[in-house]
């Protein structure tokens, strides 16, 4: 752990505005010629980098806060995400991306499974190559209920200890992670997009940050077990193993840990609506699009590629698009072998959630546009003159394809 | 019905941008704004006073300048705002926010339902609503899209929980997280803003808090570090296209036929 320091030798009416403008989450202020941090500050440090030399610097506190023992905290455990016996996705990702892991610092790799009637599912998980399977089958975890699940939770952690534990970013799974990392204090780092073990056990978490355009590398040093969530289609899922392995235990809590005031008074299954995530060719929309109306250009081209219509997040705020077709980290993710983005700007919380897609195709009419740093196919033009244009093409295309 | 509302002012637009030869940020504009997934959060909270009487009070931690976001809310139609402020609260993460935010919700008792909104437009972590029932003990619900009283104790509450829509009836105090869409919120009412005195929005400090211990809050309480930030990766085999838009639209066409997608 680090703080900042303001050396007041240094302040004068010149370094302190310079202070000021050196940072962008107006993390200090000035008090009667002084300067103080506030809520803001976010410790990045660029007051030190950026502002007048020597003014502020970043001083290391000589002990680490809380000290934890690491050793003490083994293994990769993922939460099994289901409902009932069918495993959401997420979790087979999620138990690849522990194996690699794990197997930096030869750790075994868990997966926590709470529910009821678990056996299939619990069987399952051994085809993906977890060394243990941790069941809590109870008739009262049939429906997610969040104090049971977090006790359930809390019971795994305390008897298992694992170093790491990887949450899936579903709905379910940002209940349930916060809840459980704040009753052990510990971190919990969002949406991560790359995840890398360090010979010492940290988890190195990697997120977008700052409300767009930057990347940051996160660490849980001093606590642990260190949790994380990660969405549907950021990593691969391993191919599925003919003979199991690993073995699977059936947990238990005290009765009075599985009571909850809460009660169920319905459950119902969405309507299969069409799953972004799940579409192999997508045509996203972004702010390119003057009018709503317009966008009709790309639902015709998308129809005649069979591709599932999709936007960016200013355009489903404005109501354009239902929220289900936003891509983006506060939308889907995809992993289409084909996507093309129309007038989109491709910030980095749009880009987290496509640029995994075999092929990015990019139409923007600003050549500086974020979009074409990700994009594979760069297309400088208006998407107004293009569209319709291309539109035409696919048509005639497809009138020879059946003639 | 007594309801608390966290809020949270964030950046007007995401225009932080990296410099990919220095990795500095570059800073444009400071333009800030109430989140917007929390208009829905604080629209839930006045439609429910509306209905079942009693008050909505908005709570935020953040730098003196948040106090701005709680006057929004105070002019959209919240009775008054609690800005949670001090050097000490620097550098959280979302742990020791919601620690700091539990100590607040704390002071502001007696409360019945503490309502917040789906994620930030910055963090985008959407955690913080979740811990902060953890540190008070509630029951927590998320991604609500309807919120009814049941009775005096207890709200009937239909969440949107991935592929299924639950309805669960849930007492009261509980913490609900609103989800993005599920209401038109209002608009600041211009009345109700020259009504509104800079006092209808008080600040808190660590000293005003139960536990003044300032290794619990900002940068000392929070679990996680940031160890540097950088640029995202950029596409390096990319081609660009330029031309005419009929020049354009045959390249694209033909990519698409060579990889068999028409």
């Amino acid at each position: 752990m680090a703080h900042l320091v303001v050396h007041k030798e240094f302040l004068n009416r010149e370094n302190i505005s310079k202070a000021l403008t050196a940072c962008p989450f107006a993390g200090l202020e000035e008090k009667d010629g002084a300067l103080f941090f506030t809520a803001g500050c976010k410790m990045c440090g660029l007051c030190v980098k950026n502002g007048p030399a020597g003014l502020i610097t970043k001083e290391e506190d000589p002990v680490a806060a809380p000290y934890v023992d690491k050793s003490l905290w083994n293994g990769v455990a993922v939460y099994a995400d289901h409902n009932g016996p069918t495993l959401h996705n997420v979790t087979f990702e999620l138990i690849g991306k522990a194996r690699e892991l794990a197997s930096v610092t030869k750790q075994p790799v868990y997966a926590l499974l709470a529910g009821s009637g678990l056996d299939e599912a619990a069987q399952t998980l051994l085809h993906y190559g977890v060394d243990k399977v941790f069941v809590y089958d109870y008739p009262q975890l049939a429906e997610f209920l969040i104090e049971p699940y977090a006790n359930v939770f809390e019971d795994f952690i305390r008897k298992v200890r694992p170093s790491s534990v990887l949450v899936g970013a579903t709905n379910l799974g940002r209940t349930l992670a916060p809840r459980v990392a704040a009753r052990f204090r510990t971190g919990l780092t969002a949406d991560c997009t790359k995840l890398l073990m360090k010979e010492n056990t940290d988890l190195v978490q990697i997120r977008p940050a700052f409300g767009g355009n930057i990347m940051a590398q996160i660490v849980t040093p001093n606590n642990r077990p260190q949790f994380c969530t990660v969405r549907y289609k950021v990593f691969a899922a391993p191919e599925r193993e003919q003979t199991p392995c690993g073995s699977v235990e059936r947990m238990s809590v005290p009765p009075e840990r599985l009571e909850t005031l809460v009660k169920i008074i319905s459950t119902k299954r969405k309507e299969q609506t069409v799953d972004i995530s799940e579409a192999d060719v997508i045509v996203a929309c972004g702010r390119g699009f003057k009018k709503q109306e317009d966008t009709a250009l790309a639902a015709v081209l998308a129809e005649l590629l069979g591709a599932q219509l999709a936007c960016s997040r200013p355009l489903a705020e404005a109501a354009w698009f239902d929220p289900r077709h936003q891509i983006g980290l506060s939308g889907r993710t995809v992993h289409a072998k084909l996507i093309i983005t129309l007038g989109v700007s491709g910030k980095v919380q749009f880009a987290a959630g496509m640029k995994g897609s075999d092929c990015i195709v990019a139409v923007n009419s600003d050549p500086h546009a974020q979009i074409f740093d990700i994009a594979h196919y760069a297309v400088v033009g208006d998407l107004y003159e293009i569209v319709p244009k291309l539109t035409d093409i696919c048509r005639e295309a497809k009138k020879h394809a059946v003639s | 019905m007594e309801i608390l509302v966290c809020v949270k002012q964030v950046p007007g637009s995401s225009a932080v941008e990296v410099d990919p030869v220095t990795g500095i940020l570059k800073r444009e504009g400071v333009s800030s704004k109430l989140n917007p997934y929390d208009l829905f959060a604080i629209e839930t909270a006045l439609s429910l006073r509306e209905r079942y009487g009693g008050t909505v009070r908005a709570l935020s931690m953040g730098p003196p300048q948040a106090k701005a976001a709680l006057l929004e809310t105070v002019w959209m139609g919240v009775d008054s705002g609690v800005l949670l402020s001090d050097h000490a609260f620097g550098g959280a993460d979302c742990l020791a926010t919601s620690y700091a935010l539990s100590q607040a919700v704390r002071k502001m008792a007696p409360w019945d339902l503490l309502l917040c909104g789906k994620q930030t437009t910055d963090g985008d972590t959407a955690q913080v609503g979740s811990e902060l029932a953890e540190e008070l003990g509630v029951p927590n619900i998320g991604n609500a899209i309807s919120i009814e009283m049941a009775d005096g104790h207890s709200l009937v509450v239909t969440q949107n929980l991935d592929d299924r829509i639950v309805t669960a009836l849930v007492p009261l105090p509980c913490l609900v997280c609103t989800d993005a869409g599920v209401n038109t919120p209002r608009l600041p009412s211009y009345r109700r803003s020259l009504a509104a005195g800079e006092n209808s929005v008080t600040t808190l400090t660590l000293a005003d808090l139960e536990d003044r211990d300032p290794r619990h809050y900002g940068l000392p309480g929070s679990a996680t570090n940031v160890e540097r930030i950088f640029p995202p990766d950029k596409n390096k085999d990319r081609q660009v296209l330029t031309g005419t838009s009929a020049e354009l639209a045959a390249a694209v066409g033909d990519l698409l036929k060579q990889k068999k997608f028409i």
